[in-house]
C-alpha cells in the first residue's frame, strides 16, 4: 500500500459522489494500482456520472464512457485495434461497471469479452443495486432487502432472490484470474489488481462497494461496513486462478450477520415481528460462504428455489 | 462479381484496422468474405466475432475511440439491436463506415428485401446512401471512409440485400496503389492515449446538451458539400462519378417525376425508357444521399416538374413512405408538385417494369397526391369480409 500511495491520485477529488461513498474509495483504489499507462472503459452508472459532468472530469488517464451495457464490448475494441496498429505495447486496458451493467444488461458483453479471451481486466462495482437511479433491486441486490422496486409490505419481506453468482460465471469461461475484494482492505484490493494486470487474458474482479444512501447508514461507516460484509461472510473475500480457489480471506473473529444488517435501513424490516426466517435465510448464505474452502472451484452458493 | 464480394473487396483495399461483426442475413457473405481474408492474409485487420450485433456496433466503436480505423455491416433485426450504440457512435463522433444489407423488419419475420430497416434509424446520426449496383456498392465504400474520417461523422452504406448482396456484375475493381492515394492512413485529431489523457463520453446537463446536439447537425448539414467533393475525387482518381447527393435520368423536360432509392432505379431506368416511347414525359431522381437529406438538390432536379410519384420499399405506419416525406419538405414554403407516395416491394415482393409503368400512366391520368400501397395480392386482402 506504501508503494500504491506514492503515485499520485489518477481519479481525482472534487467530484460529486456522495460523501463517503464505497464505489469512489474502490476506483481511486484501482488506478492507484494500476498506474497511468492504462485506458478506461466505463459504463453508465454513479461512477460515470460523478466523475464527468461536462466540462469537469476526474480522470488523469485516458477514459471513455459509451452506454450502460457494452464497457467490456468497448474494451474489447480498443484492445484488438490496439493490437493491430502496433500501439498495445505497455498499455493495459479496465473496463467497469456497476452491478446492474455487469449481471444484468451488460453480462451478454461481458460473456463476449470472456469468451474470447482479450486481455483486459473488467472490474464490477458492486454496490447492489440500481443506485444511479434510486436504488432498484439489480441481481445482485441480495436476500432480503429493500430497494424500491422490491419493498417489503404486507406480502413481502423485501428482495427474495440470492445475489447471482458473478464470480463462478466468469471461472465457466475459463477467466484464468477471478477474485473479489472490499475498499476495507486497501492492500489486498490493490495487490489483486496489480496481479490481475500481470496476467494475460480476461480478469474479473468484483468488488463490494457499501452505498451510503441505497443502504442506509451512517456515511462515516462505508469501510465499517464493507469489513463486516466480510467478516460476516455475507460477502466471500477469494481468488480463484485457473479455475482453482487459491485464497479465501481467513475471518478471525467471525461476526453474527446481525452486525452488519442492523445499521443499515435496508434490513432494518427484517428486525420486526416476523422477519427470523429471512435472517435465518442471511444466516444460512453465510455458513455456506464461509465453507469456501481452496482448491477446485465448485458451486457454492444455490438459487434459492421456489416458495 | 457478387456484391458481398466486391464490398469485401473493397473494405480490404481501405485497410481497416478491425473488422467486427455478427452474422445475419443477407449481410454474412460480407463478413465471411472479410474473415476469409484475414485468414489467408491478405487482410492485416483484427477481426472480432461479436456475441450480438449490440456488442459488434460497440466493439468497433471502441476500435475507433483508440484512433483505429474500423468496420461492421448488419442488417435488419441487426440494425434495430446496434441502434442504441449507432446514436453514441454518431453523437461522439467516432467515424466508422458500416454496410447495411437491406432487410425488412420483424413481424412478421422474413429475411428478404426491403429498406425498413435503414430508414428506420434515419435519425441516428449516420450519414446513409444508398446504392444501386454492385459497382457503386464498391465505390460507395472507399468514398465512406474518407467521407466519415474528414468529418468524424459515420457513414452507412445501404445495398439491398440479395438483389445486390447475393447478385454477380461486372465491376471493375481498383489496384491497392490507387486506393492508398485516394485514401490516406486515419490520422484522428482525438484518440485514447495515455501519452495525452482525456475524457470521452462525459456527462452532459441543460447547460451543453443542445450545443453538442447543434454542432453534429450543422456537420451533417455540411456533409452534404463534402460528399459531393468526395465524389468528384473519386472521379478524378478513378476515372468514374458514383457518388454525390442525387442523380437524374431523362429529367429534361419531364412532366413526371419518379424518385426511389436503391436497387429499383435499375429497373426504373428501363420502365422509363419504354414510357418514352409510349410518349409519356417521364423522369427519374434518384436520392443517393438520405441522410444528410439533399433538400436542396432535390428541390433543383425537380423543381417545375407538376407531378412527382415517390416509390419505396418501406412505410411510415400511419403516414406514408418516408421518402416521400422527406421530398414534401424540401418544397417548404414554395409550391410544391403533387407528390404521391407509392409503397412496393416489402418484404422481397417483386416490383416489375409493368407496375413501374403503371404508377407513372397512373399519374399521368390523375396527378392528385396520395398514399397507395401497389402489388397488393387481392385473395389476401379479404381477411375480416371473408
Amino acid at each position: 500500500m506504501a508503494e500504491a500511495a506514492r503515485i499520485i491520485n489518477l481519479m481525482e477529488p472534487g467530484h460529486t459522489g456522495c460523501a463517503g461513498c464505497g464505489q469512489a474509495i474502490a476506483a481511486r483504489l484501482v488506478l492507484k494500482a494500476a498506474g497511468p499507462r492504462v485506458i478506461v472503459a466505463n459504463a453508465t452508472g454513479c461512477l460515470e456520472v460523478y466523475t464527468t459532468t461536462y466540462p469537469r472530469s476526474s480522470w488523469e488517464v485516458p477514459w471513455i464512457h459509451s452506454l450502460f451495457e457494452n464497457a467490456a464490448s468497448v474494451a474489447s475494441g480498443m484492445e484488438v485495434a490496439l493490437k493491430a496498429m502496433g500501439r498495445y505495447e505497455g498499455v493495459k486496458i479496465i473496463a467497469q461497471a456497476g452491478d446492474g451493467g455487469t449481471a444484468d444488461i451488460g453480462i451478454g458483453c461481458l460473456s463476449g469479452m470472456f469468451e474470447r479471451g482479450h486481455d483486459i481486466l473488467y472490474i464490477c462495482f458492486d454496490n447492489e443495486g440500481y443506485m444511479n437511479t434510486g436504488y432498484q433491486r439489480s441481481s445482485l441486490t441480495p436476500v432480503g432487502a429493500r430497494t424500491t422496486t422490491s419493498p417489503p409490505g404486507r406480502m413481502s419481506w423485501g428482495n427474495k432472490t440470492r445475489k447471482k453468482n458473478i464470480p463462478l460465471i466468469a471461472v465457466a469461461h475459463g477467466v484464468p484470474y477471478v477474485a473479489t475484494a472490499t475498499p476495507a482492505e486497501p492492500r489486498d484490493l490493490v495487490r489483486k489488481v496489480q496481479k490481475a494486470l500481470e496476467i494475460e487474458g480476461p480478469k474479473y474482479l468484483h468488488l463490494l462497494v457499501p452505498c451510503v444512501p441505497g443502504w442506509g447508514y451512517e456515511s462515516e461507516l462505508s469501510v465499517t461496513m464493507a469489513r463486516l460484509a466480510a467478516e460476516t461472510y455475507l460477502f466471500p473475500v477469494f481468488e480463484i486462478e485457473n479455475g482453482v480457489i487459491t485464497k479465501v480471506k481467513k475471518i478471525k473473529e467471525r461476526k453474527p450477520v446481525e452486525d452488519y444488517l442492523r445499521p443499515q435501513r435496508r434490513f432494518a424490516h427484517l428486525f420486526k415481528p416476523g422477519g427470523e426466517p429471512i435472517l435465518e435465510e442471511l444466516r444460512e448464505i453465510a455458513d455456506e460462504n464461509a465453507a469456501i474452502e481452496l482448491g477446485p472451484a465448485t458451486l457454492f452458493g444455490r438459487v434459492k428455489s421456489e416458495d | 462479381m457478387e456484391g458481398s464480394k466486391a464490398v469485401a473487396e473493397a473494405v480490404r483495399l481501405c485497410r481497416p484496422n478491425l473488422v467486427c461483426a455478427y452474422p445475419i442475413t443477407p449481410q454474412t457473405h460480407i463478413v465471411e468474405g472479410l474473415s476469409q481474408m484475414v485468414a489467408d492474409g491478405r487482410l492485416e485487420a483484427g477481426y472480432v466475432l461479436a456475441e450480438s450485433e449490440f456488442g459488434a456496433a460497440s466493439i468497433v466503436l471502441g476500435a475507433s475511440a483508440v484512433g483505429g480505423r474500423a468496420y461492421t455491416a448488419t442488417s435488419s433485426q441487426g440494425l434495430l439491436l446496434m441502434t442504441e450504440v449507432m446514436f453514441n457512435i454518431a453523437g461522439m463522433r467516432l467515424p466508422v463506415v458500416m454496410t447495411c444489407a437491406n432487410r425488412a423488419v420483424s413481424a412478421p419475420i422474413n429475411i428478404w428485401n426491403d429498406q425498413q430497416d435503414a430508414v428506420s434509424i434515419r435519425d441516428s446520426g449516420w450519414i446513409q446512401l444508398f446504392v444501386e449496383d454492385n459497382q457503386e456498392a464498391l465505390d460507395s465504400h472507399i468514398q465512406a471512409f474518407k467521407i466519415a474520417e474528414e468529418l468524424m461523422i459515420p457513414v452507412m452504406v445501404c445495398m439491398d440485400g440479395y438483389v445486390l448482396t447475393h447478385t454477380l456484375e461486372p465491376v471493375d475493381l481498383p489496384d491497392q496503389e490507387e486506393v492508398d492515394r485516394f485514401l490516406p492512413p486515419y490520422n484522428p485529431s482525438y484518440r485514447l492515449d495515455p501519452d495525452e489523457p482525456f475524457t470521452m463520453g462525459s456527462m452532459v446537463g441543460p447547460d451543453a446538451y443542445m450545443e453538442t446536439r447543434y454542432h453534429v447537425h450543422m456537420d451533417m448539414m455540411e456533409a452534404r458539400g463534402v460528399i459531393e467533393r468526395v465524389a468528384d475525387e473519386f472521379y478524378r482518381s478513378f476515372g468514374r462519378h458514383r457518388g454525390g447527393l442525387v442523380e437524374t435520368y431523362d429529367i429534361e423536360g419531364a412532366d413526371l417525376v419518379l424518385v426511389s432509392m436503391g436497387s429499383l432505379l435499375g429497373t426504373m431506368r428501363d420502365a422509363v425508357d419504354e414510357l418514352r416511347e409510349e410518349g409519356l414525359k417521364v423522369g427519374i431522381l434518384k436520392v443517393r444521399c438520405f441522410r444528410p437529406f439533399p433538400a436542396s438538390a432535390v428541390h433543383d432536379a425537380i423543381k417545375g416538374v407538376g407531378v412527382v410519384g415517390v416509390i419505396e420499399k418501406d412505410v411510415s405506419l400511419g403516414l406514408e413512405g418516408t421518402l416521400c416525406s422527406e421530398m414534401r419538405a424540401a418544397f417548404c414554403g414554395e409550391e410544391s408538385p403533387e407528390i404521391s407516395s407509392f409503397i412496393m416491394g416489402l418484404g422481397g415482393r417483386d416490383i416489375t417494369i409493368e407496375e413501374i409503368k403503371q404508377v407513372a400512366r397512373d399519374l399521368a391520368s390523375n396527378p392528385a397526391c396520395r398514399v397507395e400501397f401497389r402489388g397488393l395480392r387481392e385473395e389476401l386482402m379479404k381477411g375480416d369480409e371473408g
